[in-house]
């Protein structure tokens, strides 16, 4: 019970403090809005690509909103060594980068939902297929955060860990399917979109908002398992080796 | 300030009781603790014991490894070798065996800026697994003990550099810890808030926590621990109680000496003179005279006079365990000093 109480509130301070801010709300809602509104114009088809882009919008929301908070303010707590008050906690160091990645998981999956609530006003969304959606999305939010963690770990400053962030989450954008389909990228490029684990997550997401997954559901939500333990043991692993000295 | 307020009479932690203070049970067992940093040992087989309830004293100037020997009993570094157990728990392989044991004030304070100073402690609370009554009543007291009631609501980033320290040690203590690890509590901050400070860890003492301070005013050690360790370059040299680490010293009398221009060879010319005295040059004009007799300043004023130096000042000095110090460990008071100045300076 006592290790909960700490998990909570580490993980409510964080939400405070870090996540519920005006400026990453602002960039919630904005960076989705103005991603929706360039490939509406792009596409030139209107309102009806609506449901096509969905996919790719939530993933982004997700995908930027997570990783770059994360790796900030574990850097930022880090370098002024508050972080020392959470590897003294008598907490299990699992239990407490869950806790640590949790205010992170949750603000990007709330995040995700900003363009889905946008695009209620401008097409019928009835189609769409929760049960599959929203673990998709968890689990998107749980693999960007990870990464985040693990981008955190292997830096040392805020300004490192923007750009280490970067270098996944730009390929990303264009290699995972979010906009373009994998098989239309050229074919020495595919392999690569196949080792990277947001490509299983917007599969998903096409199969549950317009029935266009490529790959069985099953398998996707077992690579991005897969992925996310492997993250969060090598961020642990990094943890134990550079911040406990 | 109350003692009673300060410590809630410890929750018990599971620890066994003790009667009789001399034989109060270890509480801290370090054996051949060793820590190195690629080509450098930071702390090199250290060994010492901690008795429950004792306020222990780990000195040593800059760098001689007192923070890593701290790191590695409350978790925040990995021996490489050696052992150590903290209230009979094994913590060589598992660190946060104890760590609910366990307060510490580290030597920056480190608390959340963003954060008010009550929201601090209540979330210092937490971390240890403490109920949201349980932690704001505990942080509404330590608030008022550590005068910062005016202040509770305020952002920790505006704090003044002794209120920070003095939230910083209320929140160490937030949990009512057995034990509490103080790293350079007073340094850097005023004399008010200094003896506050000194004040508290006292009273925290006296009602039965087990402290384990390391500072670099040795006065402070000297006036607080009940015994001392000295670590030098990652080894420890000596540990014994004050009155032992002092008794070499107050059996000898000290002069010291201020004479105009340069003491240059006077030393040499006294030493000859006087043979039952040693004499030491301190440089910018003071020489310090010690004897195990009692030590007659009027025929070393006259020798000196009639070598054509005058004589200042002449006063004698209650040798001090800053003085056992640099006899042990053969650092320069002069060089401590100055490193004193620059931690206070930089903190």
């Amino acid at each position: 019970m006592r290790r909960w109480i700490a998990f909570w509130n580490i993980m409510h301070k964080d939400l405070l403090t870090h996540y519920i801010k005006p400026p990453n709300i602002s960039w919630g809602i904005l960076f989705p809005l103005a991603w929706t509104a360039m490939f509406l114009f792009k596409s030139g088809r209107g309102m009806e690509s609506v449901p096509a882009l969905l996919p790719g919008l939530m993933a982004i929301s997700v995908l930027f909103g997570t990783t770059s908070l994360l790796a900030v303010t574990v850097t930022f707590e880090k370098r002024s060594r508050s972080f020392e008050r959470l590897l003294l906690a008598p907490i299990p160091l699992e239990l407490l980068m869950l806790a640590k990645t949790g205010g992170a998981i949750l603000f990007g999956t709330v995040n995700a939902f900003v363009p889905v609530f946008f695009a209620l006003f401008f097409t019928d969304l009835s189609g769409i297929r929760w049960a599959p959606l929203l673990p998709a999305v968890i689990g998107i939010a749980m693999v960007s955060t990870f990464l985040g963690l693990f981008v955190a770990v292997a830096v040392s400053e805020a300004f490192e860990a923007q750009t280490f962030s970067n270098f996944f989450r730009f390929p990303m954008i264009f290699l995972c399917g979010l906009f373009f389909p994998v098989a239309t990228l050229p074919i020495f490029l595919q392999p690569v979109s196949y080792v990277l684990p947001l490509t299983y997550g917007v599969d998903i997401l096409h199969g549950a908002i317009n029935g266009l997954n490529v790959m069985p559901l099953g398998f996707d939500f077992s690579v991005i398992g897969l992925y996310c333990a492997v993250l969060f043991y090598f961020s642990l692993k990094g943890i134990k080796r550079k911040w406990i000295l | 300030m109350s003692m009673d307020v300060v410590v809630q009479g410890h929750r018990n932690f599971g620890l066994p009781d003790w009667a009789v203070p001399g034989e109060r049970p270890l509480f801290i067992e370090v054996e051949s603790l060793t820590k190195r940093f690629d080509e450098v040992t930071a702390v090199d087989g250290a060994s010492f014991q901690v008795r429950r309830g004792e306020l222990f004293g780990f000195l040593g100037p800059n760098g001689a490894g007192k923070t890593t020997t701290i790191n590695m009993l409350t978790g925040l570094a990995w021996p490489d070798s050696g052992q150590i157990r903290i209230g009979g728990l094994d913590c060589t392989k598992n660190p946060k065996a104890a760590q609910h044991l366990v307060g510490v004030v580290p030597d920056e304070s480190n608390l959340y800026p963003e954060l008010s100073g009550f929201e601090n402690l209540c979330f210092c609370g937490a971390l240890y697994g403490m109920r949201k009554d349980e932690r704001r009543s505990r942080a509404r007291q330590l608030l008022d003990t550590f005068g910062l009631r005016d202040a509770a609501e305020r952002k920790f980033a505006g704090y003044s550099r002794g209120m920070k320290r003095r939230l910083t040690i209320a929140a160490g203590i937030i949990h009512d810890p057995p034990l509490l690890f103080l790293d350079e509590p007073t340094t850097g901050i005023d004399v008010a808030s200094a003896r506050h400070i000194r004040q508290l860890i006292a009273d925290l003492h006296r009602a039965g926590t087990t402290i384990f301070l390391t500072t670099h005013y040795i006065e402070e050690a000297e006036r607080l621990c009940e015994r001392i360790a000295f670590i030098v370059k990652g080894r420890i040299v000596r540990v014994d109680s004050v009155a032992n680490l002092l008794q070499p010293v107050r059996d000898r009398h000290v002069m010291d000496i201020s004479v105009t221009g340069s003491e240059g060879d006077s030393c040499s010319r006294l030493a000859a003179a006087f043979p039952g005295l040693h004499f030491q040059s301190l440089s910018e004009g003071r020489i310090r005279v010690e004897s195990p007799e009692p030590i007659g300043v009027g025929p070393l004023v006259c020798f000196m006079e009639e070598h054509g130096q005058d004589v200042k000042e002449a006063r004698l000095v209650q040798p001090s365990l800053e003085d056992v110090f640099v006899r042990i460990t053969g650092l320069e008071a002069l060089a401590m000093a100055r490193e004193k100045e620059r931690k206070a300076g930089g903190s």
